[in-house]
């Protein structure tokens, strides 16, 4: 074949682009490979592609939807964290003569699609997820306000996923760190896939969330049970509301901003560029417009996870429930005014800078005022130390020091000296860690029983727990102090050896996080070796004060057959002080929404698009957006979208509910 | 499972959006197209006022026609939606004016800490 014609079919894509020469890229590559045809295999040999298919690829049950959501953020939490191990072994032994085992350009993939992978494949799906599962039990709704826009959403997020998993073995991942900053983005000096790998996968990605936030906030606005008003509502879906209307409101920021760079790359503008007018610093400006307040969207349902926890492990009504929901309004807004924070050293003049560092500051107010609401919840509280209220605690220790080097850092002075250093990497991984991760295994162990009807093992929850918190402070401390001293981030050598055992100490804490993975993982795997004897049969292991509680663990596909009515702020808590009793009849048809495969269809051709677009195959590119459309047009012509659960079959399930329910107690 | 015949009011959930009267349009119409003439006049004629006040003017015409648009053709009003969507536009304008105005306002500030270039404007206009 002619090179012309080779190049009109695959576009850029040659044999030179598959990693053949880089062992370490090889090995990973036929492990997986390995693992995916085992999967693959044994899911064909037990006959379970029809199972997986009609039960939850197409479904648009929340609850599945929200599982699909964690699954894919705890597959892609290994993938990261396997990035992170790689990082700290090289700079472990990345001294003086020895140049490591990670070539420059390797290295610099691997901070990148860590840092991406992390927020935007691990952070946002395990968030989303369990706002997905838990959100609509706690209002008492049967399902989301958009059942097949939800199942979309999470199969465009797992596109831009599979997107980025392929850019491992198929070209090159993006050098120019988790933001691709440019102008190091732009085409003049990242020529090769890597930046188009990750904007589309991104974009693709991005999409998922947009139209999830939407979503969330017009279930949460538009699906309350009757008597639940706004004041009435958990603390959980306050957080779940204002972070949606943060997302809604930042994501058009970074798309726009990915659009004019693509457009920059393919077509040749210059809004970004170093000529013709272009403006680098714009990009950082639209990306930081997003990329603050998406700090918040990811630990504003985390505080709300903790809120719940301390309530029902304390036994107590959560103390200040009005003043955390305004707290978290307060948090809402302000976090949209502090975006120069990330480039006080930009050239801005002094009342740019102490504004932003200001407003900065005030952020710590709203959030300070909650880790007292927490405390003084447990003040005086019935405290029931379980694994969930556990995080909570470590929580509260580890996100105080984040919060107080987060405003060491807002002052503009001090960050001169601290901008890109170490010290940045250790504080946002301090908040992140310590705020996010910990709060998202907090509510993993706490609604796990909801979700599946069995508790997590406790004694490989403790190994996870532990694990987690003495990796962390192991991991962080030492890198906070070589920040200190002015260690630069993103360095793949370094010259002065007497640093080392920082390096070293380091990577010992980031073995010991591993142990806390595992852990986590073998609490699930044992969870469900030993699901008989951790059942539960109540529906209500913890003793819980929301509504989620008042169904069966799992629930049934229509979460209530009728819908409940809330007097109170613990709605399920006042439910049992008046002595609540399950209707036995009176049960009516409930009206259900379909599953679909349009979701899963839609979110390949995305896919398909993504990759054309990134080898410059545009045949391909073409073909799957005409077909996007296609699909996307067809779906809205599909009347067929809903069916109703017969009086029968809903009488049936309640009362199998109740004779379980009466075996268990 | 039994499925039932398609039911357009099942699926309206409640809907309560106003959908506007004739007078409303009628007016609506009127004020979009004057506003639309009248800063076109302005800078065809080159009669109005000096450069910076004719933007002025221009702009507040232009928010003058955001408003009426809002009002008469989308039915913004405190009552739709139990005042949800006049609440949800209220954040959007806010968000909207910080992210321009702090746009403009850091983009103006760029240069203010930063050495002199060969051959570059000095001060913050770039």
């Amino acid at each position: 074949m002619s090179d012309s014609l080779l190049k009109s079919v695959f576009g850029r894509l040659t044999w030179e682009s598959f990693p053949f020469h880089e062992p370490i890229l090889l090995t990973t590559f036929i492990v997986v490979s390995l693992l995916g045809l085992g999967i693959v295999g044994a899911v064909t040999k037990y006959r379970l592609w029809g199972y997986l298919w009609g039960e939850w690829f197409t479904s648009v049950d929340h609850k599945k939807i929200g599982i699909m959501y964690i699954i894919l953020g705890i597959i892609m939490l290994l993938r990261g964290f396997s990035d992170a191990l790689m990082m700290r072994a090289q700079q472990a032994v990345a001294f003086g003569a020895n140049e490591g085992y990670l070539p420059a350009h390797h290295y610099d993939q691997i901070f990148t699609a860590h840092g991406t992978i992390m927020i935007f494949f691990v952070a946002i799906p395990l968030v989303v997820g369990i706002i997905n599962f838990v959100m609509p039990l706690q209002i008492g709704a049967r399902d989301v306000a958009f059942p097949f826009l939800n199942n979309l959403s999470f199969w465009l997020t797992a596109a831009g996923a599979v997107l980025v998993m392929i850019s491992l073995f198929v070209g090159e991942f993006a050098r120019t760190g988790w933001l691709s900053y440019a102008p190091l983005a732009e085409l003049a000096y990242s020529p090769d896939t890597g930046v188009d790998y990750y904007l589309w996968s991104l974009q693709i990605a991005g999409v998922g969330t947009t139209l999830s936030a939407i979503n969330m906030v017009a279930t949460i606005i538009k699906m309350r049970a009757p008597g639940m008003t706004m004041m009435k509502m958990p603390v959980f879906c306050w957080t779940a509301l204002c972070s949606n209307v943060l997302a809604i409101a930042i994501f058009p920021a970074l798309t726009a901003a990915f659009f004019l760079l693509m457009l920059d790359r393919y077509v040749g503008t210059n809004f970004f560029t170093n000529e013709l007018g272009g403006a680098p610093m714009m990009y950082w400006n639209m990306v930081w417009i997003w990329g603050h307040p998406e700090v918040y969207v990811l630990v504003l349902p985390a505080f709300g996870i903790y809120s719940e926890i301390t309530a029902t492990f304390s036994g107590k009504p959560l103390f200040g429930y009005s003043s955390m929901v305004y707290a978290t309004v307060v948090i809402t807004i302000l976090s949209y005014l502090v975006w120069l924070h990330h480039f006080f050293t930009m050239g801005a003049g002094p009342t740019v800078n102490s504004f932003f560092g200001i407003a900065t500051m005030v952020i710590s107010i709203p959030t300070g005022a909650k880790i007292f609401n927490w405390l003084f919840t447990m003040y005086k509280g019935d405290i029931r130390f379980e694994l969930p209220m556990w995080w909570v605690v470590a929580f509260m220790l580890t996100f105080t020091v984040g919060g107080m080097t987060g405003v060491l850092l807002a002052i503009p002075p001090a960050d001169f000296v601290f901008h890109n250093s170490l010290f940045l990497v250790a504080h946002f991984h301090n908040v992140i860690i310590g705020g996010v991760v910990f709060a998202l295994f907090a509510g993993m162990t706490y609604w796990f029983p909801k979700a599946f009807g069995f508790k997590l093992d406790e004694f490989w929850g403790k190994v996870a727990f532990w694990g987690w918190v003495i990796g962390y402070w192991i991991a962080w401390t030492p890198i906070y102090v070589v920040g200190l001293m002015g260690e630069p981030r993103r360095v793949h050598h370094f010259d002065d050896t007497s640093i080392q055992p920082y390096f070293v100490i380091a990577a010992i804490g980031a073995l010991i996080i591993l142990v806390g993975i595992l852990g986590f993982v073998m609490s699930i795997v044992m969870g469900f070796v030993k699901r008989k004897q951790l059942a539960d049969t109540t529906g209500d292991p913890w003793n819980g004060r929301t509504l989620e509680w008042s169904t069966s663990s799992p629930p049934p596909e229509y979460n209530f057959a009728i819908t409940p009515v809330v007097h109170d702020l613990d709605a399920w808590y006042d439910m049992k002080a008046r002595g609540y009793e399950r209707p036995k009849e009176g049960f009516r048809p409930i009206h259900m929404p379909r599953n679909t495969g349009s979701g899963v269809i839609l979110a390949g051709l995305a896919l398909a698009l993504g990759f054309g677009m990134v080898w410059y195959m545009w045949w391909l590119a073409a073909l799957s957006f005409a077909g996007l459309l296609v699909v996307a047009v067809g779906h809205t012509f599909n009347l067929k979208r809903d069916y109703f659960i017969p009086e029968d079959e809903v009488t049936r399930t309640e009362s199998e509910r109740r004779q379980l329910l009466a075996a268990g107690a | 499972m039994s499925t039932e015949p398609y039911d357009a009011a099942l699926h309206a959930h409640g809907d309560t959006h106003g959908h506007g009267s004739r007078l409303g349009y009628r007016v609506g119409s009127l004020l979009a197209i004057v506003l639309t003439v009248v800063p076109f006049w302005l800078v065809m004629s080159q009669s109005g006022p000096a450069p910076g006040w004719m933007a002025a003017v221009i702009f507040a015409l232009a928010v003058s026609q955001i408003a009426v648009h809002v009002i008469c053709f989308l039915h913004l009003d405190t009552r739709s939606e139990g005042g949800w969507t006049l609440l949800a536009f209220l954040f959007t304008a806010v968000i909207v004016v910080i992210t321009i105005g702090g746009s403009i306002w850091v983009m103006f500030h760029l240069n203010t800490n930063m050495m002199p270039m060969p051959g570059a404007h000095m001060g913050p206009v770039r």
